[in-house]
């Protein structure tokens, strides 16, 4: 009896991302915030380490700390409209596959790391950053880019994880900065001499292919595991 | 309250089958040893007090809620191993709208459409049944209570479910509103229908069979014509 009109997995993930997006340009919760932190933040390193300017492995720790607490923000609010207004059931009780969900979240998430870095990342370079970006910026773009994914399905997967409890807030953090570690060193490492003064502008191989497979591992983890966290 | 069980004419393959379903949450039966068989195209009235159940059975038909003991039967498939297949064909409509407050009503059935590969012209069509059109590019957060639940019902109905689960469907809304939604989800909708109801003589005029429940057990599984006065008294006592 199953529905032949039902669409394919690919075809709901882009209903579902089209309407998260419709919602974040309608409400602007999320995004702005992202941003606003990562613009405070950045204030607060240059106060704080009373330096002009910083370089190589303390300005890749200072760009990737920044970006995780950021995103820990839009991590937190993934699902909170699904909750809150009964998207959950209504995705739940449609004939679609429930992946689909994962990967429009994923997404989503992807989308508002992408802007959320548009603005940084150029203002990490005028605020804090020594050497000029130009150069710098592809191997950057690579490194930032492998960590998003990570930051994008592992968020994905504690966020839909930390949606049904009553403490939320805490379970995101709690939950997926110990995730998100390795992930979080890599792009650290890999971004350290793409930073530096005399760097080559290139990221360490061996740094972008223990991000890669950190996000492979945990993209088919998040596959395997994602229906198990809709069931009742 | 004593069981009665009064006969049915099941003259087709039933659309709804429960046996002896079992819910609970957490050590709290919420269903406990349900069974009703509800033929194709018939209205089952579920009645009883606040708590008895009637939101859990409702939940469980639409596949939201797995049932922890006895055997559920949606158009001849077991759930919730065969959910999937028969999620198509449900159309839920329960106290929460599931519309997205920030979005408009044309967004929101839109979206909806999309889930269920129902074409964008159905979204006006049911709009327009609704006397939604003019206001459907508002954003749901400023309508009245009446007008989302205009709005709740074009979402339930939109891709044509043969099943409609309807828990207090005329909520919210004046008469004139319940005389615009009667043609999707009344008795001339076609489909099968279980609703819930608190006004029970409302209740029992459109229903082919009765379910009352108390205390999550079945008191009664009868015609409306079974059903009177102190059965009633009893169950809402």
């Amino acid at each position: 009896m199953r529905d032949e009109r039902a669409p394919g997995m690919w075809r709901t993930a882009l209903a579902v991302l089209r309407k998260d997006l419709l919602l974040e340009l309608r409400g602007l919760e999320t995004v702005p915030a992202m941003i606003l932190f990562a613009l405070v933040t950045f204030v607060i390193f240059h106060f704080g380490l009373g330096r002009d300017t910083i370089d190589g492995q303390l300005a890749a720790g200072v760009l990737t700390a920044t970006l995780l607490f950021a995103a820990m923000l839009g991590i937190n609010r993934l699902f909170v409209a699904e909750r809150e207004q009964g998207g959950f059931d209504a995705f739940l009780l449609a004939p679609v596959d429930r992946t689909a969900l994962l990967v429009a979240k994923a997404l989503a998430l992807l989308v508002f790391l992408a802007v959320l870095e548009l603005i940084a990342v150029p203002a990490f370079g005028l605020l804090l950053l020594g050497p000029p970006l130009g150069s710098r910026l592809p191997g950057l773009v690579a490194v930032l880019a492998l960590g998003d994914v990570a930051l994008a399905v592992i968020g994905t997967l504690v966020s839909a994880i930390a949606v049904h409890t009553r403490a939320r807030d805490l379970i995101g953090p709690i939950v997926g900065l110990p995730l998100l570690l390795p992930a979080l060193i890599a792009v650290a490492r890999g971004a350290g001499p793409v930073l530096a003064v005399h760097g080559s502008g290139a990221p360490p191989g061996r740094w972008v292919a223990i991000l890669a497979l950190y996000d492979v591992v945990f993209a088919l983890l998040s596959y395997a595991v994602f229906d198990f966290l809709l069931e009742d | 309250m004593s069981w009665r069980r009064c006969s049915t004419r099941v003259d087709q393959l039933p659309a709804i089958e429960l046996r002896g379903l079992v819910r609970r949450f957490g050590e709290r039966a919420v269903l406990r040893e349900v069974s009703v068989t509800v033929p194709a195209g018939a209205t089952l009235a579920v009645l009883g007090r606040n708590g008895a159940g009637k939101s859990t059975l409702l939940r469980i038909l639409a596949t939201l809620l797995r049932p922890h003991a006895g055997e559920v039967r949606v158009f001849g498939e077991a759930l919730p191993r065969r959910a999937f297949a028969v999620r198509a064909h449900l159309g839920l409509l329960g106290h929460d709208p599931l519309l997205y407050r920030d979005l408009s009503g044309r967004e929101n059935l839109g979206y909806h459409a999309r889930l269920y590969g129902v074409a964008p012209r159905r979204v006006e069509d049911v709009l327009d049944a609704v006397a939604m059109r003019e206001r459907g590019d508002e954003p749901v957060r400023l309508l009245s209570r009446g007008m989302v639940q205009r709005l709740a019902v074009c979402r339930a109905v939109l891709h044509r479910p043969r099943l409609l689960l309807l828990d207090e469907p005329l909520a919210n809304l004046d008469p004139a509103a319940g005389g615009l939604v009667a043609p999707l989800i009344g008795r001339s909708s076609g489909a099968t229908r279980v609703l819930t109801s608190h006004d029970p003589a409302a209740a029992l005029a459109e229903a082919d069979l009765v379910l009352g429940l108390q205390d999550g057990r079945a008191a009664f599984v009868c015609p409306p014509a079974g059903v009177d006065q102190p059965m009633l008294e009893q169950l809402y006592a």
